[in-house]
């Protein structure tokens, strides 16, 4: 599969990650391999195969609704990279 | 005998008897670390003062209630379990600074039986690595050739074990991560079934294949210490409420009548060192000797796991690291520009290539036009990877082969080639993938003097068959009393 400098960009526009040049170049090659090989699986016949995303099939994993643990500000905001009151402090969203 | 040299269940035995001290023991593995640890690059962060304090709480318990089996224990921590108040980095920059405000379930069960964390292993950044060369921070060395890499990505753990830096640790293990870093340092490591070990607390990375599990230097040292951690939690949805046997018990049980599956599409994996398959088939003739008898089975869909495993993890992974973004916690570039540039520098910054390489493609496999043909896909062969060992456990009680098709290799020989890499995993990723539990013990040295594991699959929740399996092979030779020249 190959894989162009322009996917690359747009790939990582929507995983926010910022790439240079030789990253791009470089991931346009490595990630086209890879993908190359992984186009083994078309080979795969699945007609009527159901898809597994859990090994251990479990239904209804509840509890009760119980609040529990700490939930003070400090302890929320001890990582905070910018904390002001009892609030994380984030650049701007709106406006 | 040095006091680090011991063995948990011979520390455990002095401990009891009051012949040394959780004091003595702690600060001997300390030194120790300190002495060798500059040559080994197993720890990102050794817990110090903090352990002797553990340690002096353990001697406390043992006078007041008695030792249980991990009282006093020093371990080791992959860096990808929180553990309050100690830094917890998952070997990447981008969490450098980040202290958990709770421990971990099994870290609080660890505490509980009195074990002491003696420090945070290395490991690639976000468990995603197979040398433990993406680590964001340092370089761990093989104690065996520190010219090798230990493995990976538990590769900090399985070297500290190997080095007696610690009496036993934990790692991780989403595609091998536990079983391959033991095999190629000579130490036991053992992947439980999917959700018989809590993942709470435990930095999710393909949160489908993810498992802890201990590493030790003989198999019933890990018996003990996933004795102490294993059972259901009601703060990891996925963990499974089946009763936990008594793991030590069962140990010695004669393997007479057991069945071996050798499966067929095994021995001719492209790159199958010469050596780890005559070590292996040479394993498979000591467990004969032992009573068992072999039987030939086929896993099918072999040939397809490593592809399969490379669209699923990296989607999970794709979407269970969305959450670094400089928000709450971690690194955060800002320049005053907004948010998504925010997102994006902090994002470039504070990952590594190798996690930067495998967001790209799960995003890539999981955006819309691609989701059906890769994902999808890779999630539908999966089944039939699943079916095939439904099969073969039919047919046979355990899956003998090898851990990794080489023993370990020299640093910086694979890293510019990440799809070579990844063929690397061929026999460990498909236990991930099925949920199965899988155990790896020593069973030789190449004629270059690296270690070589023999690798034991389970049905789901038979880790009692198969730590009684590697226990008996174990005992059954002396590969286990090896240690390396340090």
């Amino acid at each position: 599969m190959k894989i162009t400098r322009a996917d690359v960009t747009y790939v990582a526009q929507l995983a926010r990650i910022d790439l240079s040049d030789e990253a791009i170049e470089m991931f346009a090659g490595q990630i086209g391999d890879i993908l190359d090989y992984v186009d083994l699986l078309k080979q795969v016949p699945t007609e009527g195969v159901a898809p597994t995303s859990h090994a251990i099939s479990l239904t209804n994993a509840f509890r009760e609704d119980v609040v529990s643990g700490p939930s003070d500000p400090d302890t929320s905001l001890a990582n905070a990279p910018e904390r002001e009151a009892g609030y994380f402090i984030v650049p701007k969203v709106i406006g | 005998m040095k006091l680090p040299e011991l063995t948990i269940t011979e520390a455990h035995r002095l401990l009891a008897a009051k012949e040394i001290s959780a004091v003595e023991l702690t600060r001997a593995v300390l030194e120790r670390i300190d002495a060798l640890d500059d040559r080994i690059g197993a720890y990102i962060l050794a817990a110090g003062e903090d352990a002797l304090a553990q340690a002096a709480n353990a001697d406390a318990m043992i006078a007041a209630e008695g030792c249980r089996p991990l009282t006093g224990i020093p371990l080791g921590i992959k860096d990808l379990i929180c553990t309050r108040g100690l830094v917890t980095s998952c070997g990447s920059r981008i969490l450098k600074n980040f202290v958990p405000p709770y421990d971990a379930t099994v870290i609080g069960r660890l505490k509980q039986a009195g074990a002491v964390i003696c420090g945070k292993t290395n490991m690639d950044e976000f468990a995603m690595g197979s040398s433990t060369e993406n680590s964001g921070f340092q370089l761990t060395r093989n104690p065996w050739d520190t010219d090798c890499i230990p493995g990976g990505s538990s590769g900090g753990s399985a070297a500290a074990v190997a080095a007696d830096l610690c009496l036993g640790a934990l790692g991780s293990d989403t595609g091998g991560s536990i079983r391959q870093p033991a095999s190629h340092c000579s130490v036991v490591g053992l992947k439980p079934t999917y959700g018989r070990v809590s993942r709470y607390g435990l930095v999710a990375f393909a949160s489908s294949l993810d498992q802890i599990g201990p590493l030790g230097k003989s198999v019933s040292d890990c018996a003990l210490m996933l004795q102490a951690i294993a059972g259901h939690d009601a703060a990891d949805s996925t963990s499974v409420p089946v009763e936990v046997p008594d793991y030590a018990a069962v140990l010695g049980r004669e393997l007479k009548g057991l069945r071996v599956g050798i499966p067929g599409e095994y021995a001719g994996t492209e790159g199958l060192n010469a050596e780890v398959l005559s070590s292996v088939n040479a394993a498979v003739k000591v467990l004969i000797d032992l009573g068992a008898e072999t039987v030939d089975i086929s896993l099918p869909h072999t040939r397809y796991a490593v592809a399969v495993y490379y669209v699923i993890a990296p989607s999970e992974a794709s979407s269970n690291l969305a959450r670094y973004d400089g928000v709450k916690y971690g690194l955060r570039r800002d320049e005053g520009d907004g948010l998504i540039p925010m997102y994006r520098r902090t994002r470039s910054a504070g990952f590594g290539p190798e996690v930067q390489r495998r967001i790209i493609i799960g995003t890539y496999c999981l955006s819309a036009g691609y989701y059906d043909a890769y994902y999808g896909k890779a999630s539908q062969v999966r089944t039939l990877i699943v079916e095939d060992f439904k099969k073969a456990f039919e047919a046979c009680d355990v899956i003998a082969c090898p851990v990794a098709p080489t023993p370990a290799f020299r640093i910086g020989e694979k890293v510019d080639d990440p799809l070579t890499m990844y063929l690397s995993d061929i026999f460990t990723l498909s236990a991930n993938l099925a949920g199965i539990p899988g155990i790896s013990v020593p069973c030789g040295f190449s004629s270059a003097g690296l270690p070589i594991g023999l690798q034991l699959l389970g049905n789901h929740f038979d880790e009692a068959g198969l730590l009684r399996v590697a226990h008996q092979f174990e005992q059954a030779t002396d590969h286990h009393k090896k240690r390396p020249p340090l």
